[in-house]
């Protein structure tokens, strides 16, 4: 094992695999020179630019051209720069690379990987902070993985990219810097399969992206008031790996679901639905979600502080439904 | 054109199983054996023909809703097309993707979708791969009048002109989007103008006459081939029925439905054949009397396949099922 940052481990993830496979080669803006998130830092110099390749600023065409070159063979991996730009070039994405296969009656594949910065927090203002994954994980044929940790993002990506279907990668703008322990050796993180990231008994946290880290603060406050929270992160938004939330909410009786998108209609929903149909006999409380409320992100920071979910957000959730509420 | 007399004969056959298997079809839906909406493509048969006329069984082309003539031309089994069609479980696609979304990979056809203008980047894409990887193939995207006001078609053609990417877009003007007329809904009357923009060929043909189209392409199909880059080429073509059949084409005059079959592709070449001494009567005769006997055993195909099984509804989702 060693140390490195989030941002590291997606930069080695991609290196990686477009050494193994030269059908691997990259798409989008300002690549060559690392684009504004620097993801792609020395991937031109080392692969050229035949695979590392600067676009128009064109979402439309050249994610429509990833799922063309998909089909006949390539595993393209784009960068749509963040979660709000997929608004011009949803249809080759959910019309086409998602149904192509399905239409089609499973003549080919569509192997595309689409890296996306995902999150709020960084001043970035309405049009660069959404988080929009359950557009995604709505949509049948598509998949979609956030990864929390430098480990996850670097084993989530390279099985995205030697996975056969189209791949939505959430990054997190707030987690770009963050430290954490990845392995020397080639590893994989599996597609649809969630992580406990911290056991316990007395309540389940289902958080996702930036969400795992507060949840995970939330969960050391909480251990003073003799409350025992498991943290679960499904890494995969889609398919949901509905087993070991459920298998979590059997042993501790409470769940707590929590992300940075607008709580309404969002997949804490559909977390929260999941463990109704088959764990509700097992559930000592209501089900809490927490989320976004109903609005787009301001650009102050004052003011989007005020609408983040926060760890004191999600301990006092939690608290709630353990029945030790804090004090007021 | 350096073809030999058989490939002419060939594309004589060729346009006369379009019309007759499109003739069925409508015939077909009009009497309720076709469930669905049928784009028909009568009229519109020297485009595809004539360009397909230049495509190896390797190159690709990508289609529309009004596609069925660009499958037959590329070589789609006329049976397994019929059958999707259709919705039976021997169709190309099994059954899931009915008349407007048809692909047949291993002949090159990479697909048709119901979004208008939506395949032009694929096809560009796939074009790329063939760039990436260092072949000769080209593909051919066919679209509509309409289509080339979408996003798409303006950035699909900016990106194949910028990466030289070996690709010919067919834009098929038949004069209508739907119902509503090319001049209502654009002011340029040649849609070829708008290459310029992407600094590309832009080539208006008649797309009445099988000739004329099998020339431009054979050029626009080399420059491709040659890594020149992207043509597009605009095929004036005419749509003689509705939108889709069942469409009572209120915003059409009765004269202008007669006018638009006086440009008939097929006898216009048949007779050019016929003055060069490449067909005679009797071998007229025997082609459609052959291509006959292929629409019929199409269309026995078609109907003796069975409804796709319900479980496949849940089939092909994902590459591997979860
Ligand atoms: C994006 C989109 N908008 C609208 C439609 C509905 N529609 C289907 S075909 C069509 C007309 C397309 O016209 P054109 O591109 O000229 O092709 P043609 O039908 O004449 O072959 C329209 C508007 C659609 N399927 N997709
Ligand atoms: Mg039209």
């Amino acid at each position: 094992m060693k140390d490195s940052r989030y941002i590291r481990a997606i930069g080695e993830g991609l290196a990686e695999e477009l050494d193994r496979d030269d059908r691997v080669f990259m798409l989008g803006e300002d690549l060559v020179d690392a684009g504004p998130f620097s993801v792609t830092r020395g991937l031109a110099e080392r692969f050229g630019t035949r695979r590392i390749r600067n676009t128009p600023i064109s979402e439309s065409a050249f994610l429509g051209l990833a799922v063309g070159a998909a089909i006949a063979g390539l595993r393209p991996i784009v960068e749509v720069m963040t979660m709000d730009l997929f608004t011009v070039c949803m249809d080759p994405l959910v019309n086409h690379a998602a149904k192509m296969r399905y239409m089609f009656g499973g003549q080919y594949s569509v192997p595309l990987v689409v890296l996306t910065a995902t999150g709020a927090g960084v001043g970035a203002g309405p049009h660069h902070s959404q988080s929009l994954e359950a557009w995604f994980a709505h949509v049948p044929g598509l998949k979609v993985v956030m990864p929390s940790t430098p480990y996850d993002a670097k084993g989530l990506l390279k099985a995205a990219i030697r996975d056969d279907d189209p791949i939505i990668y959430a990054w997190h703008k707030g987690l770009l810097s963050r430290m954490g322990q990845v392995p020397e050796e080639e590893y994989t993180v599996p597609i649809g399969v969630a992580d406990v990231k911290r056991e316990g008994s007395d309540v389940t946290i289902v958080a996702t992206g930036l969400m795992v880290h507060q949840a995970l603060s939330a969960a050391d406050g909480m251990e003073e008031a003799g409350i025992s929270a498991e943290v679960v992160d499904p890494r995969t938004i889609s398919p949901l790996d509905t087993a070991t939330i459920v298998a979590s909410v059997k042993k501790t009786g409470r769940l707590v679901v929590v992300h940075e998108a607008v709580k309404d209609f969002g997949i804490g929903a559909e977390v929260a639905a999941v463990v109704a149909e088959e764990a509700f006999d097992y559930l000592d409380a209501p089900i809490k979600r927490i989320g976004l409320p109903f609005t787009p992100i301001p650009f102050s920071r004052n003011l989007e502080n005020a609408l983040l979910p926060t760890a004191d957000h999600i301990a006092r959730a939690a608290r709630e439904a353990c029945g030790v509420p804090v004090e007021q | 054109m350096g073809f030999s007399n058989e490939r002419f004969v060939g594309m004589y056959r060729s346009l006369l199983l379009l019309r007759k298997l499109e003739e069925k079809a409508v015939e077909m839906t009009m009497t309720g054996q076709l469930w669905g909406w049928l784009h028909s493509y009568l009229g519109q048969e020297a485009v595809a023909v004539g360009v397909c006329a230049h495509l190896r069984n390797d190159d690709f082309v990508a289609s529309t809703h009004r596609g069925r003539g660009h499958f037959l031309a590329k070589g789609l089994d006329p049976k397994r097309m019929l059958a999707e069609v259709l919705s039976r479980q021997d169709g190309v696609c099994g059954g899931k993707g009915g008349e407007i979304h048809i692909a047949d990979w291993e002949r090159g056809i990479i697909g048709s979708t119901g979004i208008v203008g939506g395949i032009l980047s694929t096809a560009t894409g796939v074009a790329f791969a063939c760039q990436y990887q260092g072949t000769d193939q080209v593909v051919t995207c066919f679209f509509g009048d309409g289509a080339s006001n979408q996003g798409s078609f303006h950035e699909s053609l900016n990106l194949a002109s910028v990466w030289q990417l070996p690709v010919l877009f067919v834009c098929e003007n038949n004069g209508y989007g739907e119902f509503t007329r090319q001049q209502d809904s654009m002011r340029v009357t040649d849609i070829a103008i708008r290459a310029q923009a992407y600094d590309i060929p832009g080539v208006v043909v008649d797309g009445d006459n099988v000739l004329t189209v099998s020339a431009a392409t054979e050029e626009a199909v080399a420059r491709a081939r040659s890594g020149a880059g992207p043509t597009l080429l605009e095929c004036k073509t005419h749509r003689w029925l509705g939108h889709y059949t069942g469409d009572p084409q209120g915003y059409r005059s009765k004269e202008e439905m007669e006018e638009c079959r006086r440009t008939d592709p097929i006898p216009r070449f048949q007779n050019h054949l016929m003055e060069k001494g490449l067909l005679t009567e009797e071998a007229a005769q025997q082609i459609e009397e052959d291509v006959d006997r292929e629409v019929a055993a199409a269309v026995e195909f078609a109907l003796d396949s069975p409804m796709p099984l319900p479980e496949t509804a849940l089939t092909d989702v994902y590459s591997k099922a979860p």
